[in-house]
């Protein structure tokens, strides 16, 4: 693969082994990233009465759906120490940082080959597609954390310093997103069962996750605590409860979650080089 | 410090058969099927796009490309604009390679035009400042003031490609690699997309022009490189190579035969076999006598009935200048008489005068069409002929005149 030697030269010859991540080129096309995350985001609310209104109705209508559902009929109850009149806050405050995740992590898998046409035409460094596919998840983020507050105000959740930790916990969910993001893209361009099964995995997914129900549930043991937070979104969703409510701190749990991010991340990021070469060719 | 913008060092590109047809991707389950079943698929097929090609561009040089379709002329530019890489050997690029591979990569036809002039030139690798700096000259250029703040999915389609080519054009990169974006748009538009090119040749930047049109590849450039086959076949001054280029490639001298998987789908029902030239003996030949008629021949069948139908040749100069055109359905009468012509095995004959042409090297275009309907079939480089002047006027004067024909007038004169 090409490499910049100085910012003159550019060698163009056939890729032996492990490919270095050419952070350099991808900080000269920084720009692209911004304008591809404004594409997506603008070309999703165009035609849409409703627009950017749907950023907050998605995840309000899918709280009461779980308050009713989950909490009223099968009487699902939130984390000990949190009211029962909590639970939609108590699921909103997980529905946040899932839906970013989920939404994130769909366009991710689809993003190369929906771009099909960029990737046989011109060169950019690769992996702007699905880091503009995952980012361009924020701004939903940003409207439906207004949502939150609302309703920490309406619920009268006290606004504390705990708070100021959620834009690390959704830094590792964005991570987590991506990381899976880009083992799914690059796998996406090769097979495209991948497209196919990412819906049924991501139901999968928020069923393992505690969206619905109280991390509290899994209670064996440590360990298997530390098992269930193999699942990086475990971490996410405890940390986001915990910065709301300080209810159930999440020590051991984030710290795999994050492990397995971590795992999940450089592993992609490989992955992703290493296939990125036959891309133009294979779509 | 050399001046040298690209080095291309035995570059060569290797495709699985499979990977470019009948399976562009595979699915998971053909995969695994395939990992238990290693000797039931032999192994894959492989073709080499492009091979061996070492040549150097220096700065500020246009260089042209010519080959065939299939050649391997597109893999050669998306070698060296990083689309795809080498399977071998490698390639030294000095400075910012903006590729015009096609236009209008990348622009979104919910977007309006302003939002995708940022996005396209983002995605060609312009600054957000440079693109500020260049908005004016682009929407200028691409004549769509009135409509920047709507959605190009409303544009006409010359409205779409002008801006395409606008964004495109005011890229400046050290190299521009340029393929084809001149067989679209209106003559109006070319002459003016030529030009900017020529500009950007002025300002010292290096350009690798890949085109049919051989006219404006003589026009823009001084030397060119011709892809035979993954091979670089030449590397010569441009008129040597366009003659070179012309003259080859022709299953029979004096002959083109479509084999059927060469034709179009989009060109049937009209299926041409063969043009061919003949001597008043009736022999195929790739070099006739002006001073004798002789016969073009088009060869061509047709799968269903076609209303209005003319099938017809030009007669090009090698520089790409039309000498003139001329159908077979010319003539008003026999235009109604045909009608419509049914389905079935056709011949259309046209004699080619004597003394008609200079001497030098012609071109044989065909055409197949209804006019204002469709244009079922076209090659502009169909057949190559020299035409030899033994015997013509002025003969016995051992100098080249000038001018493509060379008509025995009726002189007379009188002493008076």
């Amino acid at each position: 693969m090409a490499e910049r030697v100085n910012t003159n030269v550019t060698y163009i010859r056939p890729a032996r082994g492990w490919i270095n991540i050419n952070l350099r080129d991808l900080w000269l096309y920084r720009e692209l990233v911004y304008f591809l995350t404004w594409r997506d985001i603008k070309v999703r609310y165009k035609q849409a009465v409703l627009g950017i209104g749907w950023a907050i109705f998605q995840p309000v209508l899918s709280m009461v759906i779980f308050t009713v559902i989950f909490n009223r009929f099968l009487g699902v109850k939130p984390d000990a120490g949190i009211p029962n009149e909590f639970y939609p806050i108590f699921g909103f405050a997980a529905l946040l940082p899932w839906q970013f995740f989920q939404g994130a992590l769909q366009r991710a898998s689809i993003s190369l080959v929906t771009n099909a046409n960029l990737l046989t035409k011109v060169y950019f460094p690769r992996l702007i597609i699905p880091l503009s596919a995952v980012a361009a998840g924020l701004v939903d983020f940003f409207f439906s954390f207004i949502v939150l507050a609302a309703m920490m105000i309406y619920f009268g959740v006290p606004f504390t310093s705990r708070l100021l930790w959620l834009p690390l916990f959704l830094l590792l969910a964005l991570l987590a997103a991506l990381a899976v993001g880009l083992w799914l893209s690059a796998l996406n361009v090769q097979y495209r069962d991948v497209q196919h099964m990412v819906p049924f995995l991501l139901t999968a997914w928020m069923y393992a996750s505690p969206v619905v129900y109280s991390a509290e549930v899994i209670t064996v043991s440590p360990f298997w605590q530390a098992v269930y937070a193999l699942n990086p979104m475990v971490g996410v969703i405890q940390g986001f409860r915990w910065a709301l409510f300080g209810t159930n701190p999440p020590g051991l749990s984030m710290l795999v979650s994050a492990g397995v991010v971590l795992v999940l991340f450089v592993s992609g990021l490989f992955y992703f080089r290493r296939m990125e070469r036959i891309f133009a060719d294979m779509i | 410090m050399s001046d040298i913008a690209i080095r291309a060092n035995h570059l060569g590109k290797q495709y699985r058969l499979g990977a470019l047809y009948e399976q562009r991707y595979r699915t998971l389950r053909e995969s695994l099927g395939s990992l238990f079943r290693r000797d039931e698929r032999k192994s894959h097929e492989t073709i080499w796009a492009l091979r061996d090609v070492s040549f150097e561009v220096k700065q500020g040089q246009v260089l042209g490309v010519i080959g065939r379709n299939g050649a391997g002329k597109s893999t050669l530019l998306k070698l060296l604009s990083r689309v795809t890489e080498p399977t071998e050997g490698e390639a030294e690029i000095h400075g910012r390679v903006g590729s015009l591979l096609e236009v209008g990569t990348g622009f979104h036809p919910e977007l309006t035009g302003r939002e995708n002039i940022f996005l396209n030139g983002a995605i060609l690798g312009m600054r957000r400042t440079e693109i500020e700096r260049k908005f004016d000259e682009i929407v200028a250029f691409a004549e769509v003031e009135q409509f920047i703040d709507t959605p190009v999915k409303r544009y006409s389609s010359g409205m779409y490609l002008r801006l395409a080519f606008a964004v495109a054009a005011h890229l400046e990169p050290e190299i521009l690699v340029v393929d084809e974006v001149l067989a679209v748009g209106d003559a109006e538009f070319q002459r003016k997309c030529l030009g900017k090119m020529g500009d950007v040749a002025r300002e010292g930047r290096t350009v690798l022009f890949v085109s049919h049109n051989m006219s404006a590849i003589l026009r823009l450039t001084e030397e060119t490189l011709v892809i035979e086959k993954g091979r670089l076949a030449l590397r010569a001054p441009t008129p040597q190579a366009v003659d070179y280029y012309l003259s080859r490639g022709f299953a029979r001298e004096g002959e083109r035969i479509w084999e059927a998987d060469e034709v179009p789908a989009a060109s049937l029902p009209f299926r041409p076999l063969a043009v061919r030239l003949r001597n008043p003996r009736g022999e195929v030949v790739n070099s006739i006598r002006s001073a004798e008629a002789n016969t073009i021949e088009v060869e061509y069948c047709l799968d269903a009935p076609i209303t209005g139908l003319r099938v017809g040749i030009y007669l090009m100069s090698m520089r790409g200048e039309t000498i003139f055109t001329s159908f077979d359905t010319d003539d008003p009468q026999v235009f109604e008489q045909m009608a419509v012509r049914p389905a079935g095995h056709y011949l259309s004959r046209c004699t080619l005068p004597a003394d008609l042409l200079n001497e030098g090297r012609f071109v044989i275009g065909i055409n197949a069409s209804s006019y204002r309907v469709r244009r079922y079939f076209q090659d502009e480089q169909a057949l190559t002929f020299s035409v030899d002047i033994t015997g013509a006027p002025g003969t016995q004067w051992p100098e080249t005149r000038l001018g493509a024909v060379r008509p025995r007038l009726e002189w007379t004169i009188e002493a008076v």
